[in-house]
């Protein structure tokens, strides 16, 4: 009789439903978020400066996520071609994350200081330029777009705040002028050349 | 990882096992009061349900799921994070703090990735060190790995890996990445100073000259730059292009035959990285020129650099 009672209620067996498949979760995910591997960072990272941070949107906006991931998994032929494997320690500043999950083109967290800036700028221009075999589309318009810095400070300042990124007061006093006037494409390669710092 | 989380992962994974066995069970068990197979007592519109039990094959593959989930999770770890499973198992190291932490645990490290990196080293390890080390253990002379085929070819793949982005797979280079097949050489092209070049970078640092020389300057050396490599100009500005060259000899030497300290290119040949037009040297002598080769120990490591130094000087010994 029990079991037709639940069979002819339909929200009380949805609510039952909700709470069979919570329990992965919290066995799975809360843990994590209490987790000193997951929360603290490493010893060597830094944070992102001022123009770093504005890359990083810029990176985010023009959606390269969608074709790089930025996590190298930690096998031989993967640390073999891109570096140490990706520690959840070096992830802990990122809000949002950009680990990806698709990788039309190589993955990019340690891609800093594998290549000069001006070799990002010819390929972020037309990557055929130097790699003939790319699909990678252009992004000229990086080169032309310049940066006003209006919400770099508030940007600091959420990160200081929120995620207990360690930004002093001249950090975000300085931000704006910091961007002022630089290209979107300066930006990005700043972003582009901090990238996996932490575990070379 | 506190004993607080491992009781929570704990509790809560065996009650969700052992519920699934009581629910199972239960569910398995006619409890209707009526006859397997027989009618139950109740019909929507018309069309009776039957007291039959769940299939057999479905039931034996849920307890057999219920099995290995329990086996599975004391094998491998799962309960807490300072318990790697009965098996001892892990992914890879992931609590460390830096890579010279990550570096020392390699050592001791029996991780699935650290198996999988000592059974590359043991497979392939030896194979290389043939390609880079003499019998007593010192590195080959680049010189003479660069006649040994199966090294050059070793040293080829790495390139395409790693230098080929700017180089380009045919080592040819592009505007701003030299030609590395032409013999012509910027920091020099000794064996010792390639692989230098390689382990450490190299940064060129033209300055803009804009300002300093004005329009009229920069059209007179521009003259004299392209005289240099046997062009044909216009004499009145090329003598006095030659005049204002002082300052560009400090690194281009005062012939313009360039000097490998600085990376600061010949310019009386026809070897161009910036472009040869006039309108490209015009551009170079405004705005400076910031080559940059990024340094490559600390990504790759002076074994393969010393291999794909080979394979880069054996391109321009060819010729």
């Amino acid at each position: 009789m029990k079991h037709e009672f639940i069979e002819k209620n339909v929200g009380l067996l949805a609510i039952f439903i909700i709470i069979a498949i919570s329990f992965g979760g919290l066995a799975q995910i809360t843990p994590l978020i209490f987790q000193k591997e997951t929360n603290e960072p490493v010893d060597t990272l830094v944070p992102y400066t001022a123009l770093e941070m504005e890359g990083r949107d810029i990176y985010i906006r023009e959606g390269c996520s969608v074709c790089h991931s930025q996590m190298i998994r930690p096998f031989r032929a993967e640390t073999e071609r891109y570096g140490h494997y990706s520690m959840a320690g070096e992830h802990v500043w990122e809000h949002p994350f950009l680990w990806g999950s698709k990788r039309t083109g190589p993955d990019l967290a340690r891609v800093g200081g594998r290549y000069s800036d001006a070799w990002h700028e010819v390929h972020l221009l037309n990557p055929r330029d130097v790699v003939p075999q790319s699909n990678m589309p252009g992004f000229p318009w990086l080169a032309t777009n310049t940066l006003t810095g209006e919400d770099t400070a508030r940007k600091l300042e959420i990160f200081r705040n929120n995620f207990k990124v360690p930004y002093t007061d001249e950090d975000i006093a300085g931000a704006k002028a910091a961007v002022e006037g630089k290209t979107e494409m300066q930006a990005l390669i700043a972003y582009l050349q901090k990238l996996g710092h932490a575990f070379k | 990882m506190s004993i607080f989380w491992t009781i929570w992962i704990t509790v809560i994974t065996l009650t969700v096992i052992i519920g699934c066995a009581v629910l199972l069970k239960s569910a398995n068990t006619n409890s209707t009061g009526v006859e397997e197979g027989e009618p139950m007592p109740h019909t929507f519109d018309g069309i009776q349900e039957l007291n039959n039990p769940l299939p057999k094959w479905w039931v034996g593959l849920f307890w057999f799921t219920i099995v290995i989930a329990l086996i599975y999770s004391f094998t491998f770890p799962s309960y807490t994070a300072n318990w790697n499973g009965l098996l001892d198992w892990s992914s890879s190291e992931q609590s460390v703090k830096s890579p010279e932490e990550s570096e020392k645990l390699a050592e001791t490290s029996h991780s699935q990735y650290q198996r999988e990196i000592n059974d590359a080293e043991a497979k392939y390890g030896a194979v290389f060190k043939q390609l880079a080390y003499d019998e007593s253990g010192a590195y080959k002379d680049i010189a003479v790995i660069a006649n040994d085929p199966e090294a050059v070819k070793v040293g080829q793949r790495l390139f395409l890996q790693n230098c080929a982005q700017c180089h380009g797979s045919d080592a040819r280079g592009g505007k701003g990445f030299p030609n590395l097949t032409d013999n012509d050489w910027l920091y020099g092209g000794n064996p010792a100073q390639i692989k230098a070049t390689l382990m450490h970078g190299r940064v060129a640092a033209m300055p803009a000259w804009k300002d300093i020389l004005g329009e009229q300057g920069v059209t007179e050396v521009t003259s004299y730059v392209l005289q240099l490599s046997g062009r044909r100009v216009n004499s009145i500005e090329a003598q006095a292009g030659q005049e204002r060259f002082a300052m560009c000899a400090a690194c281009h030497g005062a012939d313009g035959k360039g000097m490998e300290a600085f990376g600061a290119p010949n310019l009386t040949d026809k070897v161009w990285l910036y472009g040869g037009s006039r309108k490209a040297v015009e551009d170079t002598i405004n705005n400076g020129r910031n080559g940059v080769m990024p340094a490559w120990s600390g990504i790759l490591g002076e074994d393969k650099i010393q291999v794909i130094s080979a394979y880069v000087y054996s391109l321009s010994q060819q010729k």
